[in-house]
């Protein structure tokens, strides 16, 4: 019996039945469509008690932008968060696999996740998909040996500094971190900093913008402050809203009435012995 | 030509008050010739989520057929619906799946959830979850339907009036699309009920 006959869950991994096809409508001349990209400004320092990640919110399509306020910031563990930038789909399932993988880790071995772990998780799998799988990702936490912040590039490669940019906003965040970057900093200091970074991608890169969001991680606790600034409120709403003079012309209207759903309270006889 | 232009589809999503609404025009085309005008773009899986999915018209329906597989397996085995959350991540996973062959289509999904809240939901090709509040759509309409909604969207609308929003955010955003049109198919869910209705529009 065929196999591709049947819609079997597969074991994991990707499958590449369509590629021939697809490859066939490209040399006919259809374009391939362009992916959800996050343009994206993502930052990262270390500070006195732990590490502060910031991002900001736009995803885009090609040039329109499609969400105007996705989640850049993915949950990696309770003291490991990461930032990801590229191909947003290919950033929100690294971080997932990662992720399951390092609660299964944690729960064989009973101890907290390190940075290191989720590090050498992703940069074997970036990896190993030679940068097809497009995702740069800032990757920070707080763990037994303290706190860490590292830079993964799509193909792989990493590194570990005191404070990261990634994205096509990095360079205007990373010239804020350089002039104002040091050693020490308090918390306060620390997320007026990373604000101010995000802004300026937000306000000077064009893949970058709407809100900031932040994530400060600490040893033992960790705050996520969703939407922390929003420098780019909506304010020409009008309060009146649209009214529309004429009315939709409908040529056909069905109703189906959905059934009540019945609460079955009696209560099966029990089984004679 | 980009791939998504080969048949044109324009599908559009809004939350409202306790109910949602989606809508889809009705135009099937092979680049510039119209083949047919009644073709159904969005579906149903259960009573309280829909999908409606815009791109390649056989992807669609491969798509479809094969999501809807997964919900019966799903349904036998728990004895209950999907709730709209898991059914986004399944579609979600099966698009990732063929991240370098992929489906040539976008879905957009929108259900009740629990407590009746609505939940809308759509995804690039290879399965980006977007996850708004307010309005999502896909297709080849889709940035003139980006500047309608936008414009036209009020929180919190009840039923009748989310209807008549997006059904002109609809018709007024494929007037400006040649490869979409010839009329909308809109579907009202309430907890109560679903209203299905085929709107008038241009057909040219």
């Amino acid at each position: 019996m065929s196999q591709s006959a049947v819609d079997v869950p597969p074991k994991g991994g990707f499958s590449f039945d369509l590629c021939k096809r697809n490859d066939m409508l490209t040399q006919k001349g259809l374009k391939a469509p362009s992916f959800l990209k996050t343009g994206t400004t993502i930052v990262g320092l270390i500070f006195k008690d732990g590490v502060i990640l910031g991002a900001d919110t736009r995803a885009t399509e090609g040039p329109i932008v499609a969400d105007k306020n996705c989640e850049k910031i993915h949950y990696m563990a309770p003291n490991i968060y990461c930032c990801g930038a590229g191909t947003a789909a290919d950033t929100e399932a690294v971080t997932d696999m990662v992720s399951s993988q390092l609660r299964l880790h944690r729960y064989q071995t009973s101890r907290d996740s390190r940075i290191i772990t989720a590090l050498t998780l992703l940069k074997k799998h970036l990896f190993s998909y030679q940068g097809h799988v497009s995702a740069a990702l800032v990757l920070g936490g707080v763990d037994i040996t303290g706190p860490h912040l590292h830079t993964i590039y799509p193909h792989g490669s990493t590194d570990t500094l005191p404070f990261a940019t990634m994205g096509s906003g990095s360079l205007a965040a990373m010239s804020v971190f350089e002039a104002k970057y040091k050693e020490g900093l308090t918390r306060d200091e620390g997320i007026k900093l990373v604000a101010e970074a995000i802004c300026s991608g937000i306000f000077n890169d064009l893949g970058s913008g709407s809100n900031v969001d932040i994530c400060v991680i600490t040893k033992g606790n960790n705050e996520y402050l969703r939407n922390y600034m929003e420098p780019n409120p909506r304010t020409y709403v009008s309060s009146k809203g649209y009214s529309f003079t004429k009315k939709t012309e409908v040529l056909l209207t069905k109703i189906t009435p959905l059934l009540e759903r019945v609460e079955i309270t009696e209560v099966g006889e029990a089984m004679e012995e | 030509m980009s791939i998504f232009e080969y048949n044109g589809s324009a599908v559009v999503a809004m939350v409202g008050k306790n109910c949602f609404a989606i809508a889809s025009d009705r135009r099937l085309g092979v680049q510039l010739q119209t083949i047919a005008t009644d073709f159904q773009r969005i579906s149903k899986i259960h009573d309280h989520l829909f999908i409606g999915l815009s791109g390649l018209a056989t992807d669609v329906q491969t798509l479809y057929q094969r999501l809807v597989f997964r919900h019966k397996l799903y349904q036998l085995r728990e004895e209950r619906d999907m709730k709209p959350e898991t059914f986004a991540s399944l579609v979600s996973a099966i698009l990732y799946e063929k991240r370098f062959g992929p489906y040539l289509c976008q879905p957009v999904i929108a259900g009740l959830g629990d407590d009746n809240k609505p939940f809308i939901c759509t995804m690039d090709s290879i399965g980006a979850k977007e996850l708004a509040k307010d309005f999502v759509v896909s297709g080849t309409a889709s940035e003139s339907l980006y500047g309608a909604c936008e414009a036209m969207f009020k929180p919190d609308m009840e039923a009748e009036e989310l209807f008549e929003t997006i059904s002109q955010a609809l018709l007024s955003s494929v007037d400006r699309d040649c490869l979409s049109g010839w009329g909308g198919h809109v579907y009202v869910v309430t907890p109560d009920e679903i209203k299905e209705k085929i709107l008038k529009g241009r057909m040219d």
